[in-house]
Order: structure tokens, then C-alpha cells, then sequence
């Protein structure tokens, strides 16, 4: 795990060098100070040498001064240091995620990536930069208080070196029973929060059905075991602190026992005794700083685990196949998409590579290029998992999917997406203005283009009457418009591509009958040299294509024209009449 | 160690809240600490105990040092070993009892602060439970979910730990400081000196950390939400090759953030080394002086004192540092108990109705009677004790509604729907259609007007038998973890297996969760994500189905499901529909077309009304919308 997240606080390995060089002399010049200290008593005091008092007592105040530089020092570099480690492993993250295809994603889910980009990275910085100062100090400091006193008196050491050990083994076997608590902590808040989240998105559901007390008592059941978890971890770890100061304690009343009959027999000085006093304390202080970062670092381990487990997915879409071409000049270009055809050549897919079934069996099929093809089938019949494989948002499992006459792995994602573009089912505007969003289509497109595909989209009509036009500020998500609305814009869009192929997933479910006429017959005249496939659930729309495929679990039942389909295909023809019924009457 | 807070469920979060920097301030910190304090009312005893074991605990910390005196002075440097023996056995007591007492008093408070916080978070969720819809469009989720994930944390971690902290360290700062003025008034002046600069370093950085943590969290809550906006809309951003320019925008976000959160962090963990390291300018100028006491007070003022002293100047900086420190967890949990307490404290939503909802058997002779047992019937229960039978008869009465005053979404509607009843309404997007559907049920109040049902206002009835009589599928689909079968059950939890199943055939879903890997008892998680939205929707006409209910609303149903599937459930739909008052919201005309009435909106209102064939009669909008798909067909 270290190994996979070191190469993102490498570039500020000087920093953290210098924060933990700072950290470490700080905690030095801590320890020097009482050592001054037990001179003046010990000769300054002794000797009646106010002199030497006042002389010592000025080197102390410089130390703490240099030590105050060197804190300042340190807090500083572990600030750099920590929030760039983290800003770089948000980066990395973030642009390995932009490589991820569907498929990796789905297996996350949006809501736990973002989760692992926000907050699990903001703890991994918060423990980089605490640990840079805690954690060096208090073994810095352990080691430098042991040389030191050792100097003092060898045989008063061998209290500290026997308290040492016991204190290391009690906070060990604290801890190692702590940290996975706070693990089950988090699942039971985990458990806690999915209530709180589901009854939120579903509070219209709730309420209809009256399932306020249903859902009161799930909430309550995992609130007591949150609770009943709570009271058991923080039980434990309130333990901590009495068993470190009994240790310390007794160490301090072991060093004035046998100290004292030192200082008594002349074998040690009270200024020394009065020094070791110091140290003790010390070192409590900074042992309990590490236990403290220990329970940081049992909730950073899982933290890390999961931005690992991201950094560590294998993209499953890469451009490994791509093939070049020479251009007119001889040189290597990557290879474009020449047209509009596509072929399925025995084409098997299924969404998971252990589940027995395949979602799309053995589809071959040949669309020439700038044909019209409409799209029918019931509910998981696979109509949009057949037109996810013409842009490559899935791979195919078994069998070749072409476009242009080229298989769809020998382009580079980049030129095969530029030419085939595709207005998913569940589509998504962004925050900015209206423009911004369409010049996502095409980055250049002028004004007029872009009302040209507003027009196309049949865009035009409520975009002119908003006031701001183009530059109506959409907020997050598209907010600001309704439904048949975002659909449309979608579609611009994807028109502002233009593309060599064109896809739409259902993607005027929600415009009106008359609306989503008019797009089609503008696809027809503005779009003539791009293959269209439409999915759609009403015949009306696709009853003017090329060709029309009927799919039926995962095949393709029938394929033809309209009247071709109305002789021979018994499923379309219920279809049909399904939606024919009114037509006869009011016609 | 308070800044760092993590506690993060699943699912998205707004960006940026949450007292990351520890830096809001409340805006009513006595009501709100009032408030507060209540919860912890019931634990009166307890909390009396605790701060008793941190007084004890405080004594035994400053008394301990204080023993260094006598040890010094009197045994050490005389020489008396017995003594010697027995201070220290007094010493070791005494740390014991202190020890002992810290111990009691921080389980004591886990104890109080647990089970303080389970009853905020409980109260909270019952509260929220009892909002009105108004409340849920004003608030957006994440903003809600913040409220569990940070404010209540955020006070937990202040029970915990803070209050106590902050008693125990004001408690060993007035010992240490008492003490220290025994040992030596003179002494003592440095270090109120030293604790004077002290606290104008605390006042200067903490003051220069508030605005620097103000800006990291602006910076913080743009990356957050930048990187919420984008992962969601990945799918998109593959589709446009869009990657490159949704690198760009994160990076210049991330990049504002590290810079402010490095100033920030910097500047706040300067912090402790400036404390740390005053105080032990304040140790040597106390160690000089001392010493020069030593020399020239003749006895009076010896190397014990001395010893002793100095340990007192180490122990009397911590605390400020501490009460600093916690305080400002304090108030971040204060101003997040004010946030928790405002979402308590909000409006619920109303209900005077007193007409109720019971089961009733229906004599030949008409006459009504209450009955204990399951017979499918039911009637309204007035309060002066009449019963009148539940038919579902719906009127609206001149309607009038606006989600606020002075914007009207429905304008003067009347229509009426008699028992059994199918009532369709078509209309573009906005047009109010929705909105008409939700007032059936009271999700919104109502400007003017009157909805009756069964001659009976529906504000006269109490909402929870309200909406038991009414079966709502709504367009957006909304699953909860649990098994298939949990979901269907949804509707009426007392439903068995085999209704369960009844439920879904009727739907038409029993054929697709046959299919499941492990069928109903398949795991749904995340929203029913691995089903596609037309699954999802059948699931949702199954809970409908099997909550039974006389009225049904279906807004946009079976909008995901293909017409070949819809044909499929034709049959169940019509039986599902039979015999109840339903309203039905489609865009598909082909759906709505055999509906007793179909009402035509437009801006919200009603701008044609009748059947199907009188509609095409009319040659009015309804014609034109539904010859618009003739022509093409």
C-alpha cells in the first residue's frame, strides 16, 4: 500500500525531510533544556554563582528559541507537505478514474468514488501532516530522554529502561483492540447514514405510504447499535489514558525512591534528580500523542485501502489495439473512422463476467453507413446494451463489433467517440450556462451553429424565450429546465458533433409526440451522411426508417422495414396494434 | 486533534460543510447550549458524579506535584529514608486516586455523551419524519445528510471529550496557579507575564487560522463539489471525449485548495510550538529567578520549592492551550447542535384531521358497522362517531395552489371523480399535472378551495388514514435496500409471501424477478441499480398493488416500460384497476385513452375536459396532440 501511495508525496520529499529534520532537533532542544536546567541548580545554586545563574538562564531562552524556529519550521513544512501529498493523490486518482470505462465505474458506484476523492483523500493528508510532527517526536524524543539520562546515571536508567517495555506492551494491546472497533464503528455509521440517505431520496414514497413508524424503527435499530458499538470502543480507548499515567506515575515514584538515596549519598545531584522529573513527564506526554496518532492512523489504513483499490482498478477499455495509417505524406496517424457502416459479427456481451448468461447472444448484423435504424424490444430486451458496443463504452465478450469496416478496438477511443456520438438514456447537463454545455459537442462551434442545432433538436423554441438565451445559467445538473427541455438540449449537443454516427437511447421519452416528429425529420435533412439508431419505444418514431430491429431477449428477433416487419413479425405487429388502437377511432 | 474529522457514509455528500476547520460560531449559543443541556437534564446524577471525579482527579494532579516540596526538602536532602518511604506511598496514592478518578469520570461521560447523542440522532429522524414535502424541496439532500454526518458527530465528539477537558483543565489551571502563589507570589508574576503573551498569540493566530480556515473551506467546498459533479456525470463526460477539459477544471480547483489549506494548516500549527515553547521561556525565566531565591532567601525558598515550582510552570501552559483548542470544538458543536435543533424546531407538517380510517363491514341493508377483522372493507370514522363507508369519490372544488403565495401552479380547478373512476390528465412538462396528484394526498396545502373525499374535506381527515387510502406509483422510482420481496412489502407490511408474489404477477414483475439470481429474496442496494428503470418501475406498481388501497395515483408509471411490456401487464394493470377510483398521469395517449375523462392542462389549468371520443370531437389540443401521432403512425 505505501508503495502505491509514496510516489505522490515524492515530489515534496524535501519538504517532509525538513519538516521531520525540524521536528526531530525540536524535540531534541526540548529535552536539552531541563539538562541546563540541573546545572544551574547543581552548580549555579550550589556555587551561590549568580553569574552562571543568569548565563544559563540566557542560553535556556535561546534554546527556546531556536526551538520555537524549528516548531515553526516544522508546522510549516508539514503543511506544504501534506496538503500537496494530498492534492497530488486527489489528482492521481481523478485523472485514473477519468480512464475508467462504464464498466469500472459501475463496479464502484458515483457515490463511493466521490466519497474516495473527497473525503478518504483529505484524511490521508490530515494523517501525513500530523504524523509528521507527532510521530517523529515521540520516538525521537523517547530515544534522545534514554541516551540522555543513561549520561546522567546509568543505574537510575534501568527504572525507565524496565517502565519502558510495560508501557509499549500496555498501549499495544490497547490499541490492537481498538482499531478494528473503530472499523465496525464505521460500517455500523455506514449502516446509520444509508437509512438517513434512502429516506431522503424516497420521502415522497415514505409519506405515501405511510411508513413514517416503519421507517422510525429502522432508524432506531441501527441507532442503538451505532450506539451499543460507540459506548464499547470509546470504553475501550478511555482506558488508555489511566493505565499510561499509572505506569508514568510509578516510574516517577521509583526514580525519587531510589534517586533519592543517590542524591543522599552523594552519587547524584538534585538538580539531575529534579531533571529526570522533566523527563518523565515528557515522555508521557508525547507516548500519549502516539497513541492518539495510532487511532488516527487504524481509520487512515482503511482510507488508504480504498483510494488503493481505485488507483489499482485496471481501466477495462485501453487503447493497446489501436492501429495507425499512413496519410497522404507517408507518416503515422492514428487510424480514423472512414464512415457511417457498422457490423456486429457474432457479438456475445454480458455485464459480468462470472453470471451465467449472456445479456446479448450471438448478434450479427450489417448497418450501412448514413441508414436510419430504429430500435424496438421490451424491458431488458438489450437494445441499449447492443448500441453501447458501437462507441465502445462496454467490450464485447465474444465476437467483433466494426465501424467504418474496421473493428471498434483499432481506433483510439478518442477518434472512435468523436465520430459516433451518443445521447445516453439517463443523461446528465452541468453546471454553467446552457452555451457551455452544448460547446461540449463541439469546442469551436460557432453561433450559428449552434442555433442550427438547437433548431434541429428543437431547442430553439423555449430557448428563445428565456431571457438570457444561450446564456441561461443552468445550476447543478440542470436544474433550471425541465425535463422534455434537458432532453432536447442533449441532443444539440450531440448534433454539435457531427458525427459519422449518431444514438439515441430513448432519448425523447419525455418531449411530446408532435416535438419528437420534428426532430426526426430534421435528422433526416441535416444529418443525411450520418448513420442514425434510434432506440424508441414508440413504433411512430422509427416506422420511417432503413431498417428497424426488433430485439427480444438479447437477439434480434426480426429485422426489416416496417411493412416487412408487419408480415412477417408477430411481435411487432402486437406492438403496433398496442399503440394503434386510438388511431383508427380519431383518425 | 480536532480537526480531524472523518465520518463519511455512502452516497453523496454536499460539498464542503461541516466544521472541518472547527470555526463556526453559533448563532445563539445560550438557547442553543439551553437546548443542549436538556438531553443531558436526565443524567443530572451522573454529571454531578463526573464533575466530582474531576475535581478529586484535578486535586491529586496539582496536590502530586506539590509533594516534591516536602520530598525535596525535608527527606532527600536530610536524608530520611522512612519518610522517604512513606511520602512516597502517599504520592503513589495519591496519583492512584487520580488515575482512578480520570478513568471514572471518562466512562461516566462516554456513557452520557453515547447515549445523549442516540437520543439527538433519534429525535432528529423522528422530527424530519414529521416535515412536510415543502420543506424536503427547500433542503437539498446533502445538506439534510450533513446534519447526521457532521453536526451530530461533531457534538458527540465534543460530549466525549470537550466539556470535560475543558472543566478538567480550567480546574487544574486555578489549582496549579493557586499552588504556584503558595511556593512563591514573586515567582508567579512571570508567569502571568508569560501567560499574558500567551494569550495574545492564541487571540493573533487563532484570530489570522479562522479567516485562512474560512478560505480552505470556500476553496474545499468547490473542489468537493467540482469532483461530485463530474464523477456523476462520467458517463457523459466518456461519451463527449471530455476527460482533458474535466482534468482542467479539477486541477485548477485542486491546486486553489492545496494552497489555501496549506496556508491555513501552516499557520494554525504554529499553534502548539509557540505555546510549548513559551512556556518554557516562562520555565527558564522561572528557573533563574528561582535559583537567585535559592541563594538569597536564606532558607526560606529551597531547591524542593523550586522543583516543585517548575513543575508548575510545565503543567500551566497545557491547559490554555487545551481550552483553546476545545473550545473551538465546542462552539463548531454548538453552532451544529443550532443546525440540528433548527431542523427539529422546523414546522411539521399539519394535521388537525380527525376523521379516521377503520375496518367496517357493509350490511345488505347499507348500513355500516365497525368491525376488528381483515375483510377488505373500509370507512371513515367520524369524530361524532358516524361511519361512512369509503367509496372513493374525489372533487375538487375551485382549487387554487402555489408552492409559494405569489406564484399560482393550479388556478381554479374543479373535476370530480366517482368510485371506480378513471381520470386521466395530459399536458406538457410544467403544466401541473403532478402538483394536482399531490394534493389529493396533502403533500402540499392548498391557497383556496376545497378537495372533498366521500363528501369530506380532506383536511378534516387525518393524514396517516388519508394516505393509506390512496396508492401513489410515482414516476421516479425509489427502492430501499432490502430483498425484492422487503420492497413489494413496502406497501403493506403485513402482507405474506404469497400476496407479496400476488402482488408482482399482478405487475407483471414476477417475471423478471424469477429471473434473479436468487429471486425475491435477491438484495437490492443503492437504489435497485442493478435493474433497469423499467424493472424498477414494475417493482414500483407491485408495492402500489399490494398495499390494496381504493384510489390509485399513477404519475407517468410505466413511463420506462416499452409499450410490448406494458401490453404484457395490460391484463394485471386493468385488474389492479378495477373497481377503484384511479388517476393516471401519461404521456402516452395510447395509456390514457379508455379513462372515464381525460382533463387537458395547460399552465395550470384545465383547459378541456370529457372522454376520449368527445375530446377528438372537440378538435381542440387534445386532438392535436393525438392526431400528431396519427399522422405519423
Amino acid at each position: 500500500m505505501m508503495k502505491k501511495l509514496w510516489p505522490h508525496a515524492r515530489p515534496y520529499g524535501k519538504w517532509i525531510a525538513a519538516g521531520v529534520a525540524c521536528s526531530a532537533l525540536e524535540a531534541v532542544f526540548e529535552l536539552l533544556i531541563p539538562l541546563v536546567m540541573s546545572d544551574i541548580v547543581d552548580i549555579g545554586i550550589a556555587g551561590a554563582d549568580q553569574g552562571y545563574i543568569l548565563r544559563k538562564g540566557g542560553l535556556m531562552v535561546a534554546m527556546a528559541m531556536v526551538s520555537l524556529v524549528l516548531g515553526l519550521g516544522a508546522a510549516a513544512f508539514s503543511a506544504v507537505a501534506g496538503q500537496g501529498f494530498g492534492a497530488n493523490l486527489r489528482r492521481a486518482e481523478y485523472d485514473h478514474i477519468q480512464e475508467f470505462a462504464f464498466s469500472n465505474i459501475e463496479k464502484f458506484s458515483t457515490a463511493s468514488l466521490v466519497t474516495r476523492l473527497t473525503n478518504d483523500v483529505n484524511a490521508m493528508q490530515m494523517t501525513l501532516m500530523m504524523g509528521m510532527r507527532l510521530l517523529v517526536r515521540a520516538p525521537v524524543m523517547l530515544v534522545s530522554a534514554l541516551v540522555l539520562s543513561i549520561r546522567i546515571s546509568l543505574r537510575l536508567s534501568s527504572v525507565f529502561l524496565a517502565a519502558m517495555p510495560l508501557l509499549l506492551v500496555a498501549v499495544a494491546l490497547i490499541l490492537t483492540r481498538v482499531g478494528p472497533m473503530f472499523r465496525s464503528l464505521q460500517e455500523k455509521t455506514d449502516a446509520l447514514n444509508l437509512v438517513v440517505q434512502e429516506n431522503l431520496t424516497g420521502i415522497r414514497v415514505v409519506k405515501s405510504f405511510v411508513r413514517e413508524e416503519h421507517e422510525k424503527e429502522k432508524f432506531a435499530a441501527r441507532s442503538r447499535d451505532l450506539k451499543n458499538t460507540s459506548l464499547r470502543a470509546y470504553g475501550l480507548v478511555v482506558i488508555n489514558m489511566p493505565v499510561m499515567m499509572l505506569i508514568v506515575y510509578g516510574t516517577i515514584i521509583a526514580v525519587m525512591w531510589f534517586g533519592g538515596q543517590m542524591v543522599y549519598a552523594g552519587t547524584l545531584e538534585a538538580g539531575k534528580l529534579m531533571t529526570y522529573f522533566t523527563y518523565i513527564t515528557q515522555i508521557m506526554m508525547s507516548l500519549m500523542m502516539v497513541s492518539m496518532i495510532f487511532m488516527m492512523l487504524s481509520r487512515s489504513v482503511a482510507c488508504a485501502r480504498r483510494i488503493v483499490e481505485v488507483l489499482e482498478e485496471r481501466p477495462a477499455i485501453t487503447d493497446e489495439g489501436a492501429e495507425t495509417d499512413m496519410d497522404e505524406e507517408g507518416r503515422q496517424v492514428p487510424a480514423a473512422v472512414r464512415d457511417g457502416s457498422i457490423d456486429f459479427e457474432h457479438v456475445s456481451f454480458k455485464y459480468n463476467d462470472e453470471s451465467p448468461e449472456w445479456v446479448l447472444r450471438d448478434v450479427s448484423l450489417h448497418i450501412p453507413s448514413g441508414a436510419t435504424v430504429g430500435i424496438l424490444g421490451g424491458t431488458g430486451s438489450a437494445k441499449t446494451t447492443l448500441v453501447s458496443l458501437i462507441p465502445r463504452l462496454y467490450e464485447a465478450g465474444e465476437g467483433t463489433v466494426k465501424v467504418g469496416g474496421r473493428p471498434v478496438e483499432s481506433y483510439t477511443v478518442e477518434h472512435l467517440r468523436d465520430a459516433v456520438s451518443m445521447v445516453l438514456q439517463k443523461n446528465t447537463l452541468f453546471s454553467g450556462t446552457i452555451r457551455e454545455n452544448l460547446l461540449w459537442g463541439n469546442p469551436n462551434a460557432s453561433e450559428e451553429e449552434l442555433w442550427a442545432a438547437c433548431r434541429a433538436a428543437c431547442a430553439d423554441e423555449f430557448l428563445e424565450r428565456m431571457p438570457d438565451g444561450l446564456d441561461t445559467d443552468l445550476g447543478q445538473g440542470g436544474v433550471n429546465v425541465s425535463g422534455g427541455q434537458k432532453q432536447r438540449l442533449c441532443i444539440a449537443r450531440a448534433i454539435l458533433k457531427q458525427p459519422k454516427v449518431l444514438i439515441l437511447d430513448d432519448s425523447t421519452s419525455a418531449v411530446d409526440t408532435a416535438t419528437d416528429a420534428r426532430i426526426r425529420a430534421a435528422f433526416a435533412s441535416g444529418l443525411k451522411d450520418a448513420t442514425k439508431l434510434i432506440i424508441a419505444q414508440r413504433v411512430a418514431s422509427v416506422r420511417d426508417a432503413d431498417m428497424i430491429l426488433v430485439m427480444d431477449g438479447g437477439r434480434i428477433a426480426a429485422q426489416g422495414t416496417h411493412d416487412e416487419l408487419m408480415e412477417h413479425c408477430e411481435i411487432y405487429r402486437d406492438v403496433y396494434e398496442s399503440q394503434q388502437e386510438g388511431v383508427s377511432l380519431g383518425g | 486533534m480536532a480537526e480531524n474529522k472523518r465520518s463519511m457514509g455512502p452516497g453523496g455528500h454536499g460539498p464542503g460543510h461541516g466544521p472541518r476547520g472547527g470555526f463556526q460560531k453559533p448563532k445563539d449559543l445560550r438557547g442553543t447550549l439551553g437546548k443542549l443541556m436538556a438531553y443531558l437534564g436526565r443524567y443530572r446524577a451522573l454529571l454531578a458524579a463526573v464533575v466530582a471525579l474531576l475535581c478529586v482527579s484535578s486535586a491529586c494532579t496539582v496536590g502530586g506535584s506539590y509533594l516534591i516540596k516536602p520530598l525535596i526538602n525535608d527527606y532527600i536532602l536530610p536524608g530520611d529514608f522512612p519518610g522517604l518511604a512513606r511520602m512516597l506511598c502517599l504520592m503513589a496514592a495519591v496519583y492512584i486516586l487520580g488515575a482512578v478518578c480520570s478513568f471514572g469520570y471518562a466512562r461516566i461521560m462516554v456513557h452520557v455523551s453515547q447515549n445523549a447523542v442516540a437520543r439527538i440522532r433519534e429525535d432528529l429522524f423522528d422530527r424530519m419524519q414529521r416535515l412536510p414535502l415543502k420543506y424536503f424541496d427547500a433542503h437539498t439532500h446533502g445538506e439534510l445528510m450533513s446534519r447526521y454526518t457532521n453536526d451530530i458527530e461533531t457534538i458527540s465528539e465534543a460530549l466525549n471529550n470537550s466539556f470535560g477537558s475543558v472543566v478538567s483543565c480550567t480546574l487544574n489551571f486555578a489549582g496549579t496557579i493557586a499552588m504556584m502563589l503558595v511556593l512563591s507570589p514573586a515567582l508567579t508574576l512571570i508567569t502571568f507575564a508569560v501567560l499574558g503573551v500567551m494569550l495574545l498569540v492564541v487571540k493573533t493566530i487563532g484570530g489570522r487560522s479562522r479567516r485562512y480556515f474560512a478560505a480552505q473551506q470556500k476553496a474545499l467546498g468547490e473542489v468537493n463539489g467540482y469532483i461530485e459533479e463530474m464523477i456523476e456525470g462520467q458517463k457523459v463526460i466518456k461519451v463527449f471525449n471530455h476527460e482533458s477539459a474535466a482534468k482542467e477544471g479539477f486541477y485548477a480547483r485542486n491546486e486553489a485548495y492545496r494552497q489555501a489549506a496549506s496556508r491555513a494548516h501552516a499557520y494554525a500549527g504554529a499553534m502548539m510550538p509557540a505555546m510549548g515553547n513559551l512556556s518554557y521561556i516562562n520555565y527558564a525565566l522561572s528557573c533563574c529567578l528561582g535559583a537567585m531565591f535559592a541563594i538569597h532567601s536564606g532558607g526560606a525558598f529551597r531547591l524542593g520549592d523550586l522543583g516543585a515550582f517548575l513543575q508548575y510552570t510545565r503543567q500551566v501552559s497545557q491547559p490554555v492551550t487545551q481550552i483553546s483548542q476545545q473550545m473551538n470544538t465546542i462552539l463548531s458543536a454548538v453552532a451544529g447542535a443550532e443546525r440540528v435543533f433548527e431542523v427539529m424546531e422546523a414546522q411539521p407538517e399539519t394535521d388537525e384531521g380527525k376523521v379516521t380510517l377503520v375496518r367496517a363491514a357493509e350490511a345488505e341493508d347499507g348500513s355500516v358497522t365497525r368491525v376488528h377483522y381483515d375483510n377488505n372493507t373500509w370507512a371513515w370514522l367520524k369524530p361524532d362517531g358516524t361511519l361512512v363507508p369509503l367509496r372513493g369519490d374525489v372533487r375538487f372544488d375551485h382549487v387554487v395552489f402555489g408552492y409559494n403565495e405569489d406564484h399560482v401552479v393550479l388556478n381554479d380547478i374543479s373535476l370530480f371523480a366517482k368510485p371506480g373512476q378513471k381520470i386521466a390528465f395530459v399536458g406538457s412538462t410544467g403544466a401541473g399535472k403532478t402538483t394536482i396528484t399531490s394534493l389529493i394526498n396533502r403533500f402540499y396545502e392548498i391557497q383556496s378551495g376545497t378537495i372533498t373525499y366521500d363528501g369530506i374535506d380532506v383536511r378534516e381527515i387525518a393524514k396517516e388514514s388519508l394516505r393509506r387510502s390512496l396508492g401513489v406509483v410515482l414516476q421516479d422510482t425509489h427502492l430501499f435496500t432490502g430483498t425484492v420481496a422487503d420492497n413489494i412489502r413496502y406497501g403493506r407490511l403485513e402482507a405474506t409471501d404469497e400476496e407479496v408474489k400476488a402482488a408482482a404477477k399482478l405487475a407483471g414483475a414476477d417475471a423478471f424477478i424469477r429471473h434473479l439470481p436468487k429471486g425475491y429474496d435477491t438484495v437490492l442496494s443503492g437504489d435497485g441499480g442493478s435493474l433497469s428503470q423499467g424493472e424498477r418501475q414494475l417493482l414500483n406498481i407491485a408495492r402500489a398493488a399490494c398495499a390494496n388501497p381504493p384510489v390509485l395515483i399513477l404519475d407517468e408509471a410505466t413511463s420506462s416500460i416499452d409499450t410490448r411490456t406494458e401490453k404484457l401487464i395490460e391484463q394485471g394493470m386493468d385488474r389492479l384497476m378495477a373497481g377503484r377510483t384511479v388517476f393516471v398521469i401519461a404521456h402516452r395517449l395510447s395509456t390514457v385513452r379508455n379513462a372515464r375523462a381525460i382533463m387537458v392542462l395547460e399552465q395550470g389549468e384545465i383547459i378541456e375536459r370529457g372522454d376520449h371520443d368527445d375530446l377528438i370531437r372537440q378538435h381542440g389540443r387534445y386532438y392535436q396532440l393525438y392526431t400528431g401521432q396519427a399522422e405519423l403512425a
